[in-house]
């Protein structure tokens, strides 16, 4: 039989994860894989943006990927201004669309 | 006896990409003791990315070059580390390295995220490794999900296992932009094209430089080789002048430039697709470097990076440095120089054939530097409303009025008068753009107060 897999990123490494778990982004569950950060999930699950910008409303999220950009700041279990692409994602993990401000005291 | 975290260490590396990695271990080699600093969980830095351990990648290297090299240099980091050598301290963001009395203290936010508390580290000697990150130019559109940095689309996949889209558009200048669609492609997106601003002709231009540089050779033709049997077309002199979509991407605007980067009219196609992966080249992450005074020098390709002698000191006594910091030049020259980097801080001679691949790889550099430079005339296809900083919404159209009728000449009048670059990124995106458009040939090299984002709470405990 011919059953060529579909390239995938996960069949590319030969992955195999862990148990899937599941986080909500604002109260929808989804599935995430162990050791995936919280954008890596939301990008799993065809989610792009969970941030709107404080002026004109904007949906934003990952950009740069590697922490520098903070566009993919989300509101995680409460605490908001977490930068997705770095921070882990956790059984359970509530993430919450951040509108705005979120909070702002990182010093820049 | 192994070092312990409050000793003072012969040496602080900070950074575990390819440099530091390869100065670390080559360092503790020759007997030194060595703090290996990073802000991620594992060793590899851009380059060598890795799949969290979590998602059981068994095949890693299909989304690396020499994945033997590093795979190497990281069981050594291991027998260091065990043997007490080395102390590999990783979720550590450095935030400023200071001068004490008797060494350098490394000052750090520790987490992930950086919010979970703070370090030190002390060392007589320290090496910034602190890499690059990729450069963006605005374009209509660019703030739309699903427009993600070429660079980062790469760190998500070979980190995450995950892609922004099925049908990704990769576009921008820059070497990178092959690895990246080649490594798409691999993993089962669909590229349509690769969209290169300049060319690959200034290559050419150098045939000495290139006959001495075989390696790359072979990797450049490797690239050429995925994207073509993925069917992944290039068109080069040309950029992405817009992007289509409500509240995220679906399809783009392909446009010819000519020589000067100017977008010529009426040549405008449309390109289906649900992302674009952009980036411009790479900018030397110089935070800590400039913080301690360390000149720095323009490149060809118009960023600033370290001034080094050859044998990889900066200006400034007792620190050193190697790979992107010192020029952006790709993985392989950055493993030559974080040894060579290590031979002068043990205090012994590098082999010759060390130092001539080292000055072989940055004649290369320079080269693909000129070919991928961005020219001046990018900035025409920028509307007025096309967003230039992403943190604070500035437009290009706010800028250019603080230019023409309020007079501004540099990045800080422009950020003075319209908030650009004084969002969270602290201008790290927007930097090359609000220079060009204030009329600066460069930004100056990063002076930020703090090398990456700290909250007050921990400041105020300083
Ligand atoms: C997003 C991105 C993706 C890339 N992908 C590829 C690719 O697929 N193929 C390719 O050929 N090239 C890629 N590159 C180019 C890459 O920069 C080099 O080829 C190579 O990784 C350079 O090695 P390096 O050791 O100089 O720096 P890097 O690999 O960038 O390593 C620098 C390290 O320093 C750490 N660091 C920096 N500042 C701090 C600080 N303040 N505190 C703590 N740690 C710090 C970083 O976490 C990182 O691990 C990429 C670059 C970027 C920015
Ligand atoms: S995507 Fe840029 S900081 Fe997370």
């Amino acid at each position: 039989m011919n059953r060529r897999r579909r390239r995938t990123p996960a069949a590319l490494v030969r992955a195999a994860p862990g148990p899937a778990f599941e986080i909500t982004l604002d109260g929808r569950a989804l599935s995430a894989l162990p050791g995936q950060s919280i954008a890596a999930a939301l990008w799993a699950a065809g989610v792009l943006s969970w941030r709107t910008t404080r002026q004109s409303g904007r949906p934003r999220g990952a950009f740069c990927g590697i922490g520098s950009c903070f566009d993919c700041l989300a509101t995680v279990n409460g605490v908001p201004n977490q930068r997705a692409c770095l921070v882990p994602a956790r059984p359970g993990d509530a993430v919450t669309t951040q509108e705005g401000h979120g909070r702002a005291d990182l010093t820049v | 006896m192994p070092i312990s975290p409050s000793d003072t260490h012969d040496l602080a590396v900070i950074g575990a990409g390819p440099a530091g990695l390869a100065a670390a271990v080559t360092a503790a080699d020759l007997g030194l003791t060595v703090a290996l600093v990073d802000a991620a969980a594992r060793p590899g830095g851009q380059f060598y990315r890795q799949p969290a351990p979590g998602l059981g990648a068994a095949r890693p290297q299909a989304l690396h070059h020499s994945w033997g090299a590093f795979a190497r240099r990281a069981a050594r980091l291991d027998v260091h580390r065990a043997a007490g050598r080395v102390r590999h301290v990783t979720e550590h963001h450095v935030w400023a390295v200071t001068r004490e009395s008797a060494h350098w203290a490394v000052h750090a936010v520790t987490g992930p995220d950086g919010a979970q508390g703070r370090a030190e580290v002390a060392a007589r000697k320290v090496l910034l490794a602190t890499g690059a990150y990729e450069r963006q130019l605005p374009f209509p559109g660019w703030t739309l999900p699903g427009v993600v940095g070429a660079g980062g689309a790469q760190a998500m996949l070979k980190a995450g296992l995950v892609m922004p889209g099925q049908r990704i558009v990769v576009a921008g200048s820059g070497p990178l932009l092959l690895a990246v669609a080649g490594s798409l492609a691999a993993a089962g997106a669909s590229v349509p094209v690769v969209v290169e601003a300049g060319g690959y002709a200034g290559y050419a231009r150098a045939p000495r430089t290139l006959a001495a540089n075989p390696r790359k050779l072979v990797e450049g033709a490797a690239h050429a080789a995925t994207l073509r049997r993925y069917g992944v077309r290039i068109r080069t002199h040309s950029a992405i002048t817009a992007v289509h979509g409500t509240d995220r991407v679906e399809a783009v605007t392909l446009t010819r430039l000519d020589r000067d980067w100017r977008p010529v009219a009426g040549t405008g196609v449309r390109v289906p697709c649900d992302a674009l992966a952009v980036g411009h080249g790479l900018v030397p992450q110089l935070d800590l470097a400039t913080a301690l005074g360390c000149a720095t020098r323009r490149c060809p390709d118009g960023t600033a990076a370290l001034v080094l002698d050859g044998r990889q000191r900066t200006t400034v006594d007792g620190v050193w440095a190697a790979g992107e910091a010192g020029g952006v030049g790709g993985a392989e020259l950055a493993v030559v120089e974080g040894e060579l980097a290590a031979y002068d801080l043990a205090r012994r001679a590098p082999g010759g054939a060390l130092l001539r691949r080292r000055d072989r790889l940055r004649r290369f550099a320079g080269a693909m530097a000129a070919a991928h430079a961005p020219r001046a005339g990018w900035s025409d296809w920028l509307g007025a409303d096309t967003e230039v900083c992403r943190c604070e919404e500035v437009t290009a159209g706010r800028i250019r009025d603080a230019v023409d009728d309020l007079g501004a000449r540099d990045t800080r009048t422009v950020k003075l008068l319209t908030r650009a670059g004084m969002g969270w990124c602290q201008g790290r995106v927007c930097g090359p753009a609000v220079a060009h458009l204030a009329g600066e040939t460069e930004p100056a090299a990063g002076r930020r107060l703090l090398a990456c984002p700290v909250t007050l709470g921990e400041l105020a405990r300083e």
